[in-house]
């Protein structure tokens, strides 16, 4: 069996491929299934109500807004943690003394689970009892608390900050593998030609590691799209839905609303963004494997 | 246009590895300057050092007569070509040389007819336009020259620059360097571990070994007249023979170990041969050496001039003219003039 190449490479990719439909492509198609029903937590049976939900959708206010604070929220967060994973790279390559503690810790945030480190925040953030607070009024920046969680912008400021914390660690982990890669040699030449430190920065080495920097960033991006934990923990999308996401919007509505139907239209949403998110992945991964 | 000078230059590597163990070497102005040496003897080091890419331990390295031992790179006016040529691969060729010139602010106008005229004295115009991994070995070389050419430096720093070519295009790469160098006239430090490049490109050639200078000369002295077995036994394909005679060596070259009959009233040698080698045109003879000390291994290279019979497994009368035999310390291996004894 070992000599018949074919069935021991199904035989090898059964598990995965069964896992895939099984969790992916089934569910996938659960959710389409749903979006086009009246299924409710109530009431499970399927009956057919062709768009119906999508025009619910449509007309619901916080459905629109839950989209634009997806993509503020997502292109906010992707630029911070691409220049802060190049900046934390750049310090977890560097040769220092005491450069261990120092990745220990960069890595920390990633290696806390989100739940835990979202509470320790939402304790950080507390409207009364915010260490940030008192840091603040101690040096006579504010009088009073700043409600980090309570004010519509601040709120948002605060899930972005959250989620850029955590997730730029992976980003800068990333890029170390890309400066890395990068041959000594071109810095050596560009430090002869005369380049100072920003030129070579910014001539040879970003756009070097700007394919792999592309990967962190779609990364980060799908991980931002598609997370909830922080804004479930942090505001439960409040206040006033200033903070609700797409995949926090369509968990409310389908789970603990109890309309399948509707919150099955929502996470419909995010398959032609996170489409596009992979076709970009895959492309700027080819690009690396040209050079 | 300037001279390069290094004052009892060390660089000691953490684990207390000295790789270059104070040297004192200056080039001449406008001088092809070779450090040749097997690797691992610091060549590559001394010329980090120069460019500033590596700081010294201790002794100062001086251009033009001015230190600047702690410069980095771009306050020393020197242009390196490396062994893996270093190229920027998301530039063009044109980006590429145009790069230190971007880097000195010179003016658009002016950056285009220098990296033209750069690009014309190398023959790379027509490629100006691609990316090097659209390039060959040989191209993508002249590229790196072009690149430290465009500048005008005050010193060309090249790092086995014909290493990364096969052996077919390093024979013609080695003629252009050399014609390239005769237009351009700048003083150059040339850093190789291939005799051949250093004997056709230096005007003098610095033979290194274990972080030290052993003998800096023309190509033809250092051949001719090496100053210890090192120089001598590092130089020369195949290498000079050394054959043991009391406390000293007796060396001489295989070209000029000839049958007695070229070679009439030479130092006598007996050849046992048991080897030949026909090698373009010539004949490499192996075989023992007999009568000049204690029966050595030997090489005997006959030029196709010499068509004298030899035969393997006979004992056949060799010479060496007598001008030809440099003679060396046994135990220092230093060359010395009284061993005639």
């Amino acid at each position: 069996m070992a000599d018949r190449e074919g069935t021991l490479a199904w035989l090898f990719l059964m598990p995965s491929v069964v896992y895939i439909l099984a969790l992916v492509a089934l569910p996938f198609l659960l959710a389409i299934g749903y979006s086009l029903s009246d299924v409710t937590a109530g009431d499970p049976s399927f009956d057919w109500v062709g768009t119906r939900n999508f025009q619910r959708v449509f007309e619901d206010p916080v459905f629109w807004r839950s989209l634009g604070n997806t993509f503020v929220f997502t292109l906010i967060s992707m630029a911070l943690i691409v220049v802060l994973g190049k900046v934390l790279a750049n310090i977890l390559v560097a040769d220092f003394r005491g450069k261990w503690v120092v990745r220990f810790l960069v890595l920390l945030p990633w290696t806390t689970p989100v739940a835990l480190s979202s509470i320790a925040w939402l304790w950080m953030l507390d409207s009364i009892f915010s260490p940030i607070d008192w840091v603040l009024r101690q040096l006579g920046l504010i009088e009073g608390n700043m409600y980090w969680l309570g004010e519509p912008g601040l709120a948002m400021a605060s899930v972005i900050a959250v989620h850029v914390w955590r997730l730029t660690p992976l980003a800068a982990v990333i890029m170390v593998a890309g400066l890395v890669a990068i041959p000594r040699d071109l810095d050596e030449a560009a430090r002869v030609d005369g380049a100072g430190y920003w030129r070579r920065m910014f001539e040879v080495t970003i756009p070097l590691v700007l394919p792999v920097a592309a990967v962190a960033a779609l990364f980060g991006a799908i991980f931002t799209f598609t997370d909830m934990a922080v804004v479930d923990v942090l505001t439960n999308g409040g206040p006033n839905n200033a903070t609700q996401v797409l995949t926090s919007w369509a968990f409310f509505r389908g789970i603990d609303g109890g309309d399948v139907g509707q919150g099955a239209a929502i996470a419909l949403f995010l398959f032609p963004l996170l489409l596009a998110a992979a076709i970009a992945i895959l492309r700027a991964v080819r690009r690396l494997e040209v050079r | 246009m300037a001279i390069v000078e290094v004052r009892n230059l060390v660089k000691e590597f953490p684990g207390g590895v000295r790789a270059v163990d104070g040297i004192d070497l200056a080039t001449e102005e406008d001088e092809y300057l070779v450090l040749l040496g097997p690797s691992g003897c610091g060549k590559t080091t001394l010329l980090r050092m120069i460019a500033g890419l590596e700081q010294q331990s201790a002794g100062d390295v001086l251009i033009d007569g001015e230190v600047v031992s702690g410069l980095p790179p771009r306050a020393r006016q020197v242009a390196m070509v490396f062994q893996s040529y270093a190229l920027y691969p998301h530039k063009t060729v044109l980006a590429n040389i145009v790069f230190p010139l971007r880097a000195a602010r010179v003016e658009k106008s002016e950056r285009d007819r220098k990296a033209r005229w750069a690009a014309d004295l190398l023959g790379i115009s027509h490629l100006l336009a691609r990316k090097p991994r659209q390039l060959s070995g040989g191209e993508r070389q002249r590229v790196a020259l072009a690149r430290a050419l465009v500048r005008q430096p005050k010193v060309f720093l090249l790092d086995e620059p014909l290493s990364n070519l096969d052996a077919k295009l390093r024979a013609s790469a080695r003629d252009e360097l050399k014609r390239f160098q005769d237009e351009v006239r700048t003083t150059t430090v040339y850093v190789t571990h291939d005799q051949t490049e250093a004997m056709g490109l230096g005007d003098r050639i610095a033979v290194l070994s274990q972080g030290r200078v052993r003998q800096v000369g023309p190509p033809m002295q250092v051949y001719d007249d090496p100053a210890d077995t090192f120089v001598a036994t590092f130089i020369g394909s195949p290498p000079m023979n050394l054959v043991p005679r009391g406390d000293v060596l007796v060396g001489f070259r295989p070209e000029h170990l000839l049958p007695s009959e070229v070679a009439p009233g030479g130092l006598p040698v007996t050849l046992k041969v048991d080897r030949l080698e026909y090698l373009s045109g010539d004949r490499h003879v192996y075989g023992t050496a007999i009568g000049v000390g204690e029966p050595t291994r030997v090489v005997a290279r006959l030029p196709a001039t010499v068509e004298a019979d030899v035969a393997v497994g006979e004992e056949q009368p060799f010479a060496v003219p007598a001008r030809r035999i440099r003679y060396f310390d046994a135990e220092s291996g230093v060359r010395t003039q009284a061993g005639s004894s």
